[in-house]
């Protein structure tokens, strides 16, 4: 091993520590890997080393800003010229908690403006002991509900009884009936002298279908974001759900939802999304939506929710043209819309008039009862294509 | 042929058999090689994830070995499977009376067993430890994918019938992904990583003069600027450098030296495969065409 990499080895274990707290995956396995493979290269070129640790410390493309800003801000000596405010060839900023922020900026010499500065938490009102009985709070408008509500309609939530509908996949199982099994069937053939005695039959397992949902939090919503974001991550514990939402662009926040603990994926969700309640563009959205993740995140027959007032600055005809694309890959399209549930609403708005005719079903979104109608539905698709 | 001792080694290589890719492409197979692991790349649909792995099986002068991935792949597609017709055949010749413990382990040996890529790859002889492309795993399902984390970290097989086989020398592993999910951590963990992103317009033209040497350079320029616009249109399906190269082989097919409008329309579907994206480029040919001649 060349001399250098002598005082290489704790650096490389920081770089490591700096990676994990900016939110990779930087295990001991990788550390390992990475002293491994920097044994390979020619430490003097500059571009190797960073390709050599991309490598090994990046599993998937959306990593690799967050590794290219941390190894702009670990490895490149810090620039005498540069001014309070930014260094050249440092544009990012690194994702992290404050309190590890404040820390690297100490032990790296940074100034304050590299590591993001996080706002204040959201603070939510302590519960208090308001009290509604299960049955008043099913049918009470989103829009009315007190904080102490938000937190049973929480549990209510978190228990409901249905689960999204399967589907047929390829993959076969045993089975009483269905195609034959000749692997099953010719081992059994064997073992009695050669003759096909006993057929064995096997058919495709069944799976749960993926749900996909994208979720308006632009400012007409905004009295039913909180409500949504809660039913998303209730659904995300026991579901294979990816989740969007929009106002003017759409932000994905699948692995925002992953905390256990509602209030910190809430946290992260509204840390991750930058125009919670702003304006509406829907056709964007959808266009968007099309265009990244459809291919990645509608396959195995996946339903789409989307959920929206359909208030709808954007063009119709482009809504229609974005819906007639997703309506083509997805198994189910499905719109809420919250307000539905009051009285004589009708859905006039350009938005709502252009998307209704392309939608499966159009439901209501502004109660738990709306919800649990949602529920009984996705539970009773059937399990083949088609079907609309 | 020897294995690469330098990142200019592979680089070198790479170009010679015509594939153009980054010096950062090149250092990961580099270290894939050195530290023995599998390469995970992943990259949009046509910027030649697939065939950096055929091109490395040409390097190394190794066989390769591909195993195309699809949904609900299992065992006897990936692995092994006896060849029970002719299993049953053989017990059927047999006379009564002969020993049965005796015909059960001949037809239970490595004779009546077929060999999928997975067994191939692991039970191997070959002079040089062959290159294993597992080809769009994304296409297959979770089940595979941890049969396959477990695979990848033993290189080894169990056959109840014939017990383990383990790899005697370890092949080089490509695992391609196109993204239409994610494949799950602990298996990407196990990998060294590279994302291959679309070419800049110079790397793309000269993909262009080495893949499809048919086409004039100036019209190699063109289709490759042609495409670097369309990617920078809104698109429901991006044109990949595969696209390209079709393109301009389609071109130099019809004798054209360069584009014009009239070409370029009659052409397009080898670049775009979505009737909507098709009609939103139809409008702005002029213009994409003034452009890419510019360039």
């Amino acid at each position: 091993m060349p001399e250098a990499q002598v005082d290489l080895l704790p650096r490389l274990g920081a770089f490591a520590r700096l990676l994990h707290d900016a939110g990779l995956e930087a295990g001991p396995r990788r550390l390992t890997d990475a002293t491994r493979a920097l044994g390979f290269i020619d430490l003097k070129q500059h571009a190797d080393f960073r390709s050599a640790l991309r490598s090994v410390f990046v599993s998937r493309k959306e990593d690799i800003p967050t590794f290219e800003a941390a190894f702009d801000i670990f490895w490149t000596p810090p620039d005498p010229r540069a001014a309070a405010g930014v260094i050249p060839g440092r544009s990012r900023a690194l994702p992290m908690a404050p309190e590890r922020a404040k820390l690297w900026m100490n032990a790296l010499g940074l100034n304050a403006s590299q590591l993001n500065r996080e706002q204040n938490p959201t603070e939510f009102p302590a519960s208090s002991s308001g009290y509604s009985s299960e049955e008043l709070l099913r049918h009470k408008d989103f829009e009315e509900m007190t904080w102490a509500e938000t937190e049973q309609v929480k549990r209510l939530l978190e228990q409901a009884p249905w689960r999204v509908a399967e589907r047929r996949t390829r993959r076969l199982r045993p089975s009483r009936s269905g195609r034959i099994d000749l692997r099953r069937s010719a081992r059994h053939a064997i073992r009695s002298s050669g003759e096909l005695m006993t057929l064995f039959r096997r058919k495709p397992r069944v799976r749960r279908r993926p749900l996909v949902l994208i979720c308006d939090v632009s400012g007409s919503m905004e009295r039913y974001s909180r409500l949504l974001m809660i039913f998303a991550h209730a659904i995300s514990r026991r579901e294979d759900l990816e989740a969007f939402v929009f106002s003017t662009r759409l932000t994905r926040i699948t692995r925002l939802l992953r905390h256990r603990d509602l209030d910190r994926a809430l946290d992260s969700v509204s840390k991750g999304v930058h125009d919670f309640s702003g304006g509406t563009r829907i056709g964007d959205a959808i266009g968007d939506f099309n265009r990244r993740w459809a291919r990645r995140v509608l396959g195995h027959g996946a339903v789409v929710v989307i959920i929206s007032d359909g208030w709808d600055r954007g063009d119709p005809a482009q809504l229609t043209a974005e819906l007639v694309h997703l309506r083509r890959s997805a198994h189910r399209l499905i719109w809420l819309n919250p307000l539905l549930g009051s009285e004589g609403y009708e859905p006039l708005t350009r938005g709502m008039a252009a998307a209704l005719p392309l939608c499966d079903d159009f439901l209501a979104a502004h109660n738990v009862d709306a919800l649990e109608d949602l529920g009984r539905l996705l539970a009773s698709l059937p399990p083949l294509r088609g079907g609309r | 042929m020897s294995a690469p001792t330098t990142i200019e080694d592979v680089e070198r290589r790479l170009r010679e058999r015509r594939y153009i890719g980054d010096r950062s492409l090149a250092t990961s197979i580099f270290l894939a090689l050195q530290l023995q692991k599998p390469l995970f790349i992943e990259g949009e649909a046509g910027v030649g994830k697939t065939e950096a792995a055929k091109v490395m099986a040409d390097v190394l002068g190794a066989r390769l070995i591909r195993l195309q991935c699809y949904e609900g792949i299992d065992l006897a597609h990936a692995v092994y499977e006896w060849n029970y017709p002719r299993q049953l055949l053989h017990i059927r010749l047999m006379g009564e009376g002969q020993d049965r413990k005796a015909a059960e382990r001949e037809i239970f040996s490595s004779e009546f067993l077929l060999r999928r890529p997975l067994l191939d790859a692991i039970d191997n002889d070959d002079a040089t430890p062959p290159v294993l492309l597992i080809d769009e795993i994304d296409r297959s399902d979770e089940e595979f994918e941890a049969f396959l984390l477990e695979l990848l970290s033993e290189f080894q097989v169990s056959i109840p019938e014939i017990g383990t086989i383990k790899a005697r020398q370890v092949p080089f592993v490509v695992i391609t992904s196109n993204r239409t999910r994610e494949v799950h951590d602990a298996l990407k963990r196990r990998c060294l990583y590279h994302w291959i992103d679309y070419p800049d317009l110079d790397k793309e033209v000269e993909i262009v003069r080495a893949r499809a040497p048919e086409a004039a350079d100036g019209l190699a320029r063109e289709v490759a600027a042609l495409v670097q616009g369309l990617r920078g249109m809104d698109l429901y399906k991006v044109p990949g450098v595969a696209e390209t190269l079709d393109w301009a082989r389609s071109l130099a097919a019809l004798g054209a030296t360069q584009i014009d409008a009239g070409l370029v329309n009659a052409t397009m579907g080898a670049a775009l495969k979505y009737q909507e994206d098709l009609e939103r480029v139809r409008e702005q040919v002029p213009a994409l065409v003034e452009k890419a001649r510019r360039a």
